[in-house]
């Protein structure tokens, strides 16, 4: 056995890791034991990666098996990383239409938890591109599934967190792009209003996200600086710049678990008041960065996970329908300046509709905070969770490592049917996650 | 036929091997994959025609099989400018000191077919006047250890044929590189204990080869450590040498 966690590093906990190398082997390693899950590369923050006894490593599993210059469709195994994507096919003009905070999640990961990106609100999240998905299912099962084709298992492996089967192919669709590089505007927005404005006024733009100062309280409260985005042409290059940036592998690292005490309120208010004053004298006019920064801000430092300690962090992400957010939001930054320990990282995105059965998305907005696993965190966050069920909200799961059951099933309305998809799938219960154990399965 | 450059890489199923051939093909090489299963190399082939829009072609060949070598390079149709050799076989020590026939297998697999195909390559170089020969040796053949000799000891046969043709060969316009990974995340070293900051994965040695042929290096160390590693236990005199376990 090994001891297995998320990107969070909370919980740890014991699953024998199988390397399969051929689908084969991934399916003799799911029919030998029950309870037995994939994992791509381990982005997921808590438990959705861990099977109960057994762990599946899809990341050998990197082939292109075919891709169409003409239409931008793309034939691939599970394992082959967004990051590979980017830097392969980017030079030659197509990305993925849909990239969450990291490159460095795999495909099969990106559809189990239909992840979305800075332009869900226009656009959609990672399922709305893929076309089918090859699955092996629980039953022992090889099928490709599709819109069209076994339309039930499609809608609940889109955002099914791995839960009906193990994905081991997929076809995707990539977006044709003149560069790789994205014209960035910079707004500044002095309180929670105003940045809910912004958002609300660029809802036309391809990408927005807003990142929030947490630690502002009174009339600063929810002060923040909203990103929009354009893919740029090639005439709105420098000159002399390359049509598609330099993927830099990440260089700065974090060698070891910092001590707990490095992120404290007066650290993290140091911090944001830094970057809020360096962001805001940016706002206004546009200009030109790498897709990469853009992106992906904190993936030039690798293992960024282990600055919050030995003990680990928690993600909570939820979403609030857009009719109460103003309230609740503004009620859940108050707590969190209040508590004065949260996070240096706080995003706020408009989201529009999910597609998936499971699928985190619904039309409102997204807030995403991390806190240090320490005192009494796990009953602060429960207290933000009565917030979000009543203002009829979610978690997402793929952040997710400690949510309760009453709350999970209060904010995902569809999941008898997902769980009557996945039983017809798997009847014997071969997979289940450490996810599925805590929120899905009976007891 | 293309006017890109050709490789070709004998081992094309290894971790390493694929790396390989994804260094060269992004680079714009044509690649060819050469493995015991030709069949079973076709998804990587048609991996690197999907990536890279470049021609990518898999070959039939057993390094046990030496009779068989003059065929495979007349049977090519076209002299590749580089050729690379990943083929090794790590196998088990404690099993290679009794079992003739798996010591025999190291052996052939490490030392004598590697050194007798890329020999014959090298001949046809010669001919040609120019091309790049690449021999991804071991760390473990810089001196015979306890846990690993029978590996060692054909990995250090290998390099010391490298080194031989590669003096010979440089006055022919023929380049002859050394690879010497040390501890690389694989299928060959999974379960096995590495030692983590001594430890890459077989991208970087893909990228290692590919920059090696570019700069016409002799030798390659993939992380400078264990070539101070090395000097170390090289150095360490034999009478303190055999006492040490590993």
């Amino acid at each position: 056995m090994t001891l297995v966690s998320g990107w969070g590093r909370f919980p740890v906990v014991d699953s024998e890791v199988l390397r399969p190398r051929s689908f084969e082997a991934v399916g003799a390693a799911v029919a030998q034991v029950t309870g037995s899950v994939a994992r791509g590369n381990g982005r997921a923050y808590g438990d959705a990666a861990i099977g109960v006894s057994r762990t599946i490593a899809m990341t050998g599993f990197d082939r292109v098996r075919s891709f169409d210059r003409a239409t931008g469709r793309i034939r691939l195994e599970a394992g082959v990383l967004l990051s590979d994507l980017i830097d392969t096919f980017g030079p030659r003009g197509f990305l993925p239409f849909v990239v969450p905070g990291t490159r460095f999640v795999s495909v099969g990961g990106a559809i189990a938890a239909d992840v979305h990106g800075k332009n869900h609100h226009g656009e959609g999240g990672f399922g709305r591109y893929v076309d089918s998905i090859l699955l092996r299912t629980g039953a022992g099962e090889t099928i490709e599934v599709s819109r069209v084709q076994h339309p039930d298992a499609f809608f609940a492996t889109v955002g099914g967190m791995g839960l009906t089967g193990v994905i081991l192919e997929a076809t995707l669709r990539l977006r044709s792009v003149e560069t790789g590089w994205i014209r960035e505007r910079v707004i500044s927005a002095s309180d929670l209003d105003a940045a809910m404005r912004a958002l609300e006024a660029s809802v036309s733009a391809t990408y927005s996200v807003a990142w929030i100062d947490c630690v502002a309280r009174g009339r600063d409260l929810g002060r923040s600086l909203i990103y929009l985005g354009e893919h740029a042409r090639t005439d709105e290059l420098a000159e002399g710049a390359a049509r598609f940036p330099a993927g830099k592998n990440p260089g700065l690292g974090v060698p070891i678990d910092l001590p707990s005490m490095t992120l404290n309120r007066y650290s993290i208010r140091a911090f944001n008041e830094l970057y809020y004053r360096m962001g805001a004298r940016r706002a206004g006019g546009d200009h030109v960065v790498s897709l990469y920064p853009y992106f992906f801000p904190l993936d030039s430092i690798s293992d960024w996970n282990r600055i919050y300690g030995r003990r680990g962090f928690l993600q909570h992400q939820c979403v609030i329908p857009e009719a109460g957010a103003r309230a609740v939001l503004g009620d859940i930054l108050d707590r969190v300046a209040r508590r004065g320990d949260a996070s240096f990282l706080a995003v706020l995105k408009k989201l529009g509709h999910g597609d998936g059965l499971l699928s985190f998305p619904l039309p409102g907005y997204t807030l995403a905070l991390d806190f240090p696993v320490k005192g009494d965190i796990l009953n602060f966050l429960d207290e933000i969770d009565r917030l979000v069920v009543a203002a009829g909200g979610r978690l997402y799961l793929a952040k997710d490592a400690r949510q309760s059951r009453a709350t999970f099933e209060a904010g995902y309305p569809a999941l008898s049917r997902f769980n009557a998809i996945r039983k017809s799938l798997d009847p014997a219960g071969n997979i289940r996650s450490r996810l599925s154990q805590r929120l899905f399965d009976e007891v | 036929m293309t006017s890109r450059k050709t490789v070709l890489v004998l081992g094309g199923s290894s971790d390493i091997g694929r790396a390989a051939a994804r260094a060269f093909a992004k680079a714009g090489y044509d690649v060819g994959v050469a493995g015991r299963d030709a069949a079973a190399l076709e998804p990587d082939a048609a991996d690197l025609r999907a990536r890279y829009n470049i021609e990518a072609r898999t070959w039939t060949f057993d390094v046990l099989d030496t009779a068989s070598f003059d065929g495979f390079v007349a049977g090519l149709p076209v002299l590749p400018d580089v050729v690379v050799s990943i083929i090794g076989l790590l196998g088990v020590q404690p099993s290679a000191e009794s079992d003739l026939a798996h010591a025999t297998a190291i052996m052939r697999s490490n030392y004598e077919g590697p050194s007798l195909i890329l020999g014959l390559f090298a001949e046809k170089f010669l001919g040609r006047g120019n091309g790049t020969i690449v021999g991804v040796s071991s760390v473990a053949g810089d001196r015979g250890r306890a846990s690993n000799y029978v590996y060692g000891s054909a990995k250090a046969g290998f390099s010391a044929f490298l080194s031989g043709l590669r003096a010979r060969a440089s006055r022919g316009g023929v380049h002859v590189v050394t690879v010497k990974p040390g501890f690389v995340r694989t299928k060959m070293t999974e379960g096995m204990k590495l030692i983590g900051p001594l430890t890459v994965d077989a991208p970087v040695v893909g990228d290692a080869i590919l920059a090696a042929v570019a700069k016409k290096t002799d030798v390659v160390y993939i992380s400078g450590k264990w070539r101070l590693v090395m000097l170390i236990i090289k150095t360490l005199p034999e009478a303190v040498f055999k006492k040490l376990k590993f």
